[in-house]
């Protein structure tokens, strides 16, 4: 920070504890901001650009590249979104393998959010490798339940990270009993080390802030389900959007400072995707023993304080816990691991809850199968308004802190969104500028 | 003339000094030194780690023992950023298919980079990037290149340990299909006429996509003296395969290594009749 008469300036050139590359520019004077830009320069990959031409059975191999953290979101919606344009139905046993495989992307990544990116900041240290050493139990325990997600993964996917195993239309090879009766031997102890880490992330101070005006929550919805694979998409104000009708309703901006593009609902409202908006939207359906500690801990939705995001990341992981363990306890295998299609031409939308919010996929594909165009929404460019947006309002209130205590209290704010950069681009430098 | 013990012990040797840095990747194989969830503190109990945004906010200055590097170099920044890390690190270890070979945001070489902005990108005039993605390796000298998309994690701790306590890495340059015969997984090429890359392509994955009942999609990218053309004659002649199927197999996450960058483009399929 610099002080030159009435004009302050603080620069942090590279967000840490992030996946991937940005920078935050804040331009304020003793009343007001004046301007929030959230930049990411995660360079861009042009993903939508080369999946043009390429087979529609490599659209879940090669969409797992844009992102390391959530690769099982990608091929998700990408079979997902392929299903639909060639009106293929998968088999029961298919699905239910689907959604034990998301949630252990949804408990590895989430434990590593939770654990080792944003509790330092609660604790205000450096890492978990800090942490290790005043926290050992919590780091200890929190690695074991990261491992028991990765295991998950690496059963159903063949490896942790870009999986091999997911196919249009089901799986390359169905797990084997013996597999699926080691995996539900790894994750005897999960739920126990989810719960525990739930209750330590609730004896964390969590600062004080109520978002006003409440924020608009996006998330997928479903009957019976907590959503992960299916579900109609809602918005808390009680919209309900039809995959197909995505690109009518969610407008892409291109903004200049950064290489991801902002995302709007009806081209003029930011909105929250995510943990908070599922939480908010989808209560009912959290399983029980998610929700018996969600009550316990006197947490209820909606969640209005985005830095209270941590807790409901951790009753997240509880959910997806509890119900791998139940889905691996009623596992009926399909008759065949995947089914093919009759190739033609069409177009097809899909929406899954990836771990960090919704994730869009539409594809064009031609009558031979080759993809003609694709387009790609990943949830950080989704957030990236509403977290400019909370920075904003958050502001104001903490004018007086040391400079160290701003910078970090806004970097906490962009960490609630456990945002992935390298997702976003098609995100952080801190520049505090006082005017 | 006698020499003078120590008065004082030797203090031990300070932590080797560890940076990884990223370049325009996914985050995936960085995100493997994470993933040892059983080796993580041990390692950091051995080594300081001075620099890892991904993981820390500390930001130790340089020279620094190793510098682990993830990512292709696709931005004129990241081509100074990438001098300055070689320049302060004793060795230099690259991870992952874009830090070796480019990537699969390499299909860019072949393409008209403005179509693809333009595909992407509402206001093309933002973006900064090079026509290019490419290795690590044609900018700087690199100490070691460990393959893979993502790279093996086992392998990943091998190659540190290996380099801090200079010695040769142990990682096996034979094809995935040495991993096949040691997993005992009956060959889907010879039995299936899958076109599969296994021959061509470097060990290091365990033989995943075979032992998934999939051929081999080369994502550790090409062996040593790999008879890539060889292999695509096959998979014409043999196995029906055409030649723009055989270009699009080659042409992903490795598609600008050398080796497969020419059947990639259409070329290298020596002695075709069709």
């Amino acid at each position: 920070m610099s002080e030159n008469g009435g004009s302050k300036t603080i620069r942090v050139d590279y967000l840490a504890r992030v996946e991937g590359e940005g920078a935050l520019h804040i331009r304020y004077d003793n009343e007001h901001v004046h301007d929030v830009q959230l930049k990411i320069f995660e360079p861009p990959r042009f993903f939508e650009a080369f999946l043009r031409g390429r087979d529609y059975l490599e659209a879940p191999d090669i969409t797992a590249r844009i992102c390391g953290i959530c690769p099982v979101a990608y091929q998700m919606s990408a079979v997902h979104a392929m299903e639909d344009a060639l009106a293929l139905q998968v088999e029961p046993g298919v699905r239910h393998l689907r959604r034990l495989l998301y949630c252990g992307e949804w408990i590895e990544s989430h434990v590593l959010h939770v654990a080792m990116l944003h509790a330092p900041d609660f604790l205000k240290v450096d890492s978990a490798m800090d942490m290790a050493k005043t926290h050992p139990q919590v780091v200890q325990q929190a690695l074991a339940l990261k491992k028991a997600g990765n295991a998950i993964v690496r059963v159903l996917g063949g490896r942790e990270i870009h999986p091999i195993n997911v196919r249009v239309g089901g799986f390359y090879r169905l797990p084997d009993r013996r597999e699926l009766l080691e995996l539900r031997a790894e994750l005897a102890e999960a739920l126990t080390l989810a719960e525990t880490l739930t209750r330590w992330v609730t004896t964390l101070s969590v600062p004080a802030f109520m978002r006003d005006p409440a924020y608009l929550f996006v998330a997928l919805t479903h009957d019976t389900e907590y959503p992960m694979n299916l579900g109609t998409l809602r918005t808390s104000t009680g919209d309900a959007i039809a995959a197909s009708n995505y690109e009518q309703r969610f407008i892409e901006h291109h903004v200049e400072y950064s290489n991801a593009l902002h995302c709007l609902l009806d081209g003029k409202t930011p909105y929250f995707v995510g943990p908070m908006a599922r939480f908010a939207l989808n209560f009912a359906n959290l399983h029980p023993a998610a929700r018996t500690l969600a009550s316990e801990l006197g947490v209820a939705p909606p969640c209005a304080n985005p830095f209270a995001s941590i807790i409901v990341r951790a009753l997240e992981v509880v959910h997806a816990v509890a119900t791998a363990l139940d889905l691996l306890d009623g596992y009926q295998p399909p008759s065949a691991p995947f089914v093919t299609a009759e190739l033609k031409s069409g177009r097809g939308h899909a929406i899954t809850e990836a771990p960090r919010g919704i994730l869009y996929h539409r594809y064009d594909i031609a009558e031979d199968g080759r993809i003609t165009e694709a387009k790609i929404v990943p949830p950080t460019s989704q957030n990236q308004k509403t977290i400019e947006d909370d920075l904003r309002l958050m502001l104001p209130d903490l004018m007086d802190l040391p400079e160290d205590d701003l910078r970090h209290r806004c970097e906490q704010a962009i960490r609630n969104y456990d945002p992935c950069i390298s997702c976003a681009t098609h995100f952080l430098t801190l520049t505090l500028d006082k005017v | 003339m006698a020499t003078t013990a120590p008065t004082t012990a030797v203090p031990p040797s300070p932590k080797a000094r560890v940076a990884v840095w990223k370049f325009t990747s996914c985050d995936g194989c960085q995100l493997s030194l994470l993933d040892c969830e059983d080796e993580l503190l041990a390692v950091t109990e051995q080594v300081e780690i001075a620099y890892f945004m991904e993981a820390t906010s500390r930001q130790l200055p340089g020279p620094y023992d190793l510098s682990i590097v993830e990512g292709s170099i696709s931005t004129p920044e990241q081509l100074e950023l990438i001098q300055s890390v070689r320049a302060q690190s004793r060795f230099l270890l690259v991870i992952g298919a874009c830090a070796t070979a480019g990537g699969i945001q390499a299909l860019r070489n072949a393409a008209d980079i403005n179509d693809y902005i333009r595909v992407v990108y509402a206001t093309p005039e933002y973006i900064s990037t090079l026509a290019t993605s490419t290795a690590i390796s044609d900018h700087v000298k690199v100490d070691f290149e460990l393959r893979g998309c993502p790279i093996n994690k086992m392998q990943l701790l091998e190659v540190i340990n290996a380099l801090l306590n200079r010695r040769r890495p142990l990682v096996a340059d034979h094809a995935v299909c040495v991993e096949c015969k040691l997993n005992g997984t009956v060959c889907l090429a010879t039995t299936r006429g899958a076109n599969c890359m296994g021959p061509v392509t470097q060990a290091g994955c365990g033989a995943l996509c075979p032992k998934y009942h999939r051929p081999c999609f080369g994502c550790y990218g090409p062996k040593e003296n790999p008879n890539v053309s060889s292999l695509a004659n096959v998979w014409r002649s043999e196995h029906g395969a055409s030649t723009a199927h055989v270009s699009r197999t080659f042409s992903s996450f490795n598609t600008a290594a050398p080796a497969f960058a020419q059947v990639a483009r259409g070329n290298g399929t020596v002695n075709d009749d069709e």
